[in-house]
């Protein structure tokens, strides 16, 4: 696994990094009392005290040079914590972090862009403190303002930009960047679809003049696109790290297990996915499929509604509803009490795996009682060869034209 | 502290461009604009001037030229260092966001905020430099001290900003102090009055660090005479003593700006 010392770009070395829960002593009328203690108390810095916690905690694997790594997890994973590290904003507690090269993070879009400058201003203003000389921003000038499309705006006050055209400026000098290690967080969510799609081309190109790409997100889609090699995070641990294949597919079972559900009160009891004539998982496109839920209430409760979701395998949701939103009245529960719901689906959808989710939530004061994101799992099949998650029943037809001159 | 000097270096570029964003957003969408660099001294200027012909009234002397040159040129040079030590102070906090976002030595932002400071201060200079010529005071060789005089004064600022922006960091208390302390001060400092007014305690006036700058601009200014060495020797040690702490201070303390801010 390990590869030769020359070809490594990022090496975390049993990294650990603690933080501290609550406030800070942010006053001085804290600081007395903590400093007293801290003259009696030494502890070591392995060992956790009072409100501490670590963040991220025995953190070891190897990124190699040129390649294109994901790191993955939900919220509060320690995804921020280590892109800090890996920019020099924060030290770790135990451990080495070694960098070859030189790192752009572009944690934040347009970072020190200032409202009342104009874009103008505001690149060179970013450009530099990104790390560029005004010389190289005033070479690259023009192919910043065009891949931004932000045109005649560019003399402009950014405050009077949209978020849209903002994000893109902000992209488009971060893009500019010619980085021997680039640290990237969720930034391709920025603007719309093309721009999206521009963004991560730009990513591919990036990757493919030599640069080490470090990609944190938790949109695998633009993970699994991007990245040959991702980690897992979960609660500040490396829990995976392998191929992006096998690494999301271990990770997405993972999650097909894991309901998050707020209260105990009314589950989804079980949940199963059947043709005309029994249980299938296996649809023809546009087939109909029904989609049984049964709930199960552990206390009186009223004002229910149930929903399914479809999604596809990166858990971008394609479609979803609930029984409100087809027109049923919210019903009530008795403790110890259940109820099925059937919903019929026409599976107009291309081929591929699709998960199915469902949820049971109160709509009047938006509690969520239960819901799981990944119920069961349903391949669908299609003699027609198009690409995308949908099936428009497409039809072509060629006239030619007569000619103009 | 060596490393950290270099990566100053290295990042002088981005000095320059955080000191033109400072200038530049400054009067942004003002009607005066840049007036207002002139503006805000002169003002001080003027309250000193009403406090020396009161002066002149109570004790039934004329109000001479030279003391209102005196006056203007001193009021000057506190403005700047009253507008550099509180922007100065709340320059890392004002751009937290970059301070837990982006990596380059963070002592660029105290700096910045005190160039910029500096920036105005020479344009309020030339506007004193008119009114002195137009109350005729005659310029001397002597003038040659101002820049000296003015390295001091950045060096005293600088180190002071410095320090007080990672306390103010640490410590929200901070800022407050200084808005205390930026409002007494002009009490303790000779901008209204001479250091010579207290007889034999103007050696007490002269530990203010600012004290010697600002005598020694009467002196080289309106007076034509050199400055008081000794003290100005003096002023020029704190400085440079205020800048090694604040070099040292930011280059133990930076890792954890982000993680404290």
């Amino acid at each position: 696994m390990s590869a030769p010392v020359s070809d490594v770009a990022v090496s975390f070395e049993h990294v650990s990094k603690k933080f501290r829960r609550g406030e800070l002593h942010d006053s001085l009328r804290d600081l007395v009392p903590a400093m007293a203690r801290g003259l009696f108390r030494r502890s070591s810095a392995a060992e956790l005290r009072g409100q501490e916690f670590w963040a991220l905690h025995d953190v070891h694997f190897e990124v190699r040079r040129g390649e294109a790594f994901g790191i993955i997890g939900h919220n509060g994973a320690g995804k921020s914590t280590m892109l800090k590290l890996l920019c020099n904003i924060m030290k770790p507690t135990l451990g080495r972090l070694h960098i070859e090269g030189k790192v752009s993070g572009l944690l934040e879009i347009g970072a020190g862009f200032h409202p009342d400058l104009t874009g103008r201003e505001n690149v060179y203003l970013n450009g530099t403190i990104l790390g560029m000389t005004r010389r190289e921003i005033a070479r690259k000038f023009d192919e910043i303002v065009d891949f931004s499309e932000i045109g005649e705006f560019i003399d402009t006050p950014v405050k009077r930009y949209s978020s849209g055209m903002f994000a893109r400026l902000g992209f488009s000098v971060a893009a500019h960047l010619e980085p021997d290690v680039v640290v990237i967080d969720e930034v391709l969510s920025v603007g719309d679809y093309l721009f999206q799609k521009k963004s991560l081309d730009k990513m591919h190109s990036l990757v493919e003049t030599g640069a080490t790409v470090l990609f944190v997100s938790h949109n695998l889609k633009s993970v699994a696109e991007l990245c040959q090699r991702c980690a897992v995070m979960d609660h500040g641990k490396v829990t995976a790290v392998g191929a992006t294949d096998s690494v999301l597919q271990k990770y997405l079972e993972e999650s097909s297990v894991r309901r998050s559900g707020a209260d105990a009160d009314v589950r989804i009891s079980r949940y199963s996915v059947r043709g005309p004539a029994g249980p299938k998982r296996t649809f023809q496109s546009g087939e109909r499929a029904w989609v049984d839920l049964e709930v199960t209430a552990q206390k009186p409760v009223r004002g229910l509604c149930v929903g399914i979701a479809v999604s596809d395998e990166t858990f971008h949701g394609l479609f979803g509803t609930t029984t409100e939103r087809l027109g049923l009245e919210t019903f009530s529960l008795e403790a110890g009490e259940s109820l099925r719901v059937s919903f019929g689906l026409d599976m107009h959808l291309a081929r591929g795996t699709y998960f199915l989710g469902g949820e049971v939530i109160r709509r009047d004061i938006q509690k969520l009682y239960d819901r799981w994101l990944h119920a069961a799992s349903v391949v669908v099949v299609d003699d027609r060869d198009t690409i995308g998650a949908v099936e428009l029943n497409a039809s072509a037809d060629l006239t030619r034209l007569p000619a103009t001159r | 502290m060596r490393a950290y000097l270099a990566e100053l270096l290295r990042y002088r570029e981005l000095l320059y461009v955080f000191v033109w964003r400072d200038v530049k957003i400054r009067y942004k969408q003002s009607l005066m604009g840049i007036l207002w660099a002139v503006f805000m001294p002169m003002i001080i200027v003027a309250a000193g001037v009403v406090v020396k012909f009161a002066f002149a009234q109570v004790s039934g002397k004329a109000l001479a030229a030279t003391e209102i040159a005196s006056v203007s040129v001193k009021a000057v040079a506190w403005a700047f260092f009253v507008s550099a030590l509180r922007f100065g102070t709340n320059s890392l906090i004002s751009n937290a966001n970059l301070v837990t976002k982006i990596y380059f030595p963070k002592l660029l932002f105290p700096m910045a905020a005190v160039l910029s400071s500096l920036f105005d201060f020479c344009i309020a200079g030339v506007a004193v430099t008119a009114l002195l010529v137009a109350i005729g005071v005659p310029f001397g060789l002597q003038v040659a001290w101002v820049p000296v005089l003015v390295v001091i004064l950045f060096l005293v600022v600088l180190g002071l900003a410095g320090m007080l922006a990672v306390a103010n960091l640490f410590f929200r208390d901070v800022k407050y102090l200084v808005e205390v302390i930026v409002t007494f001060a002009i009490f303790f400092t000779p901008v209204f009055y001479e250091a010579s007014l207290f007889g034999k305690w103007r050696h007490l006036i002269m530990l203010n660090p600012v004290a010697p700058v600002l005598e020694g601009l009467t002196s080289s200014v309106v007076l034509n005479q050199a400055p008081a060495l000794g003290w100005l020797g003096y002023s020029a040690l704190v400085g440079a003593v205020l800048v090694t702490g604040t070099l040292y201070l930011f280059t133990v303390l930076e890792p954890r700006f982000a993680e404290n801010i």
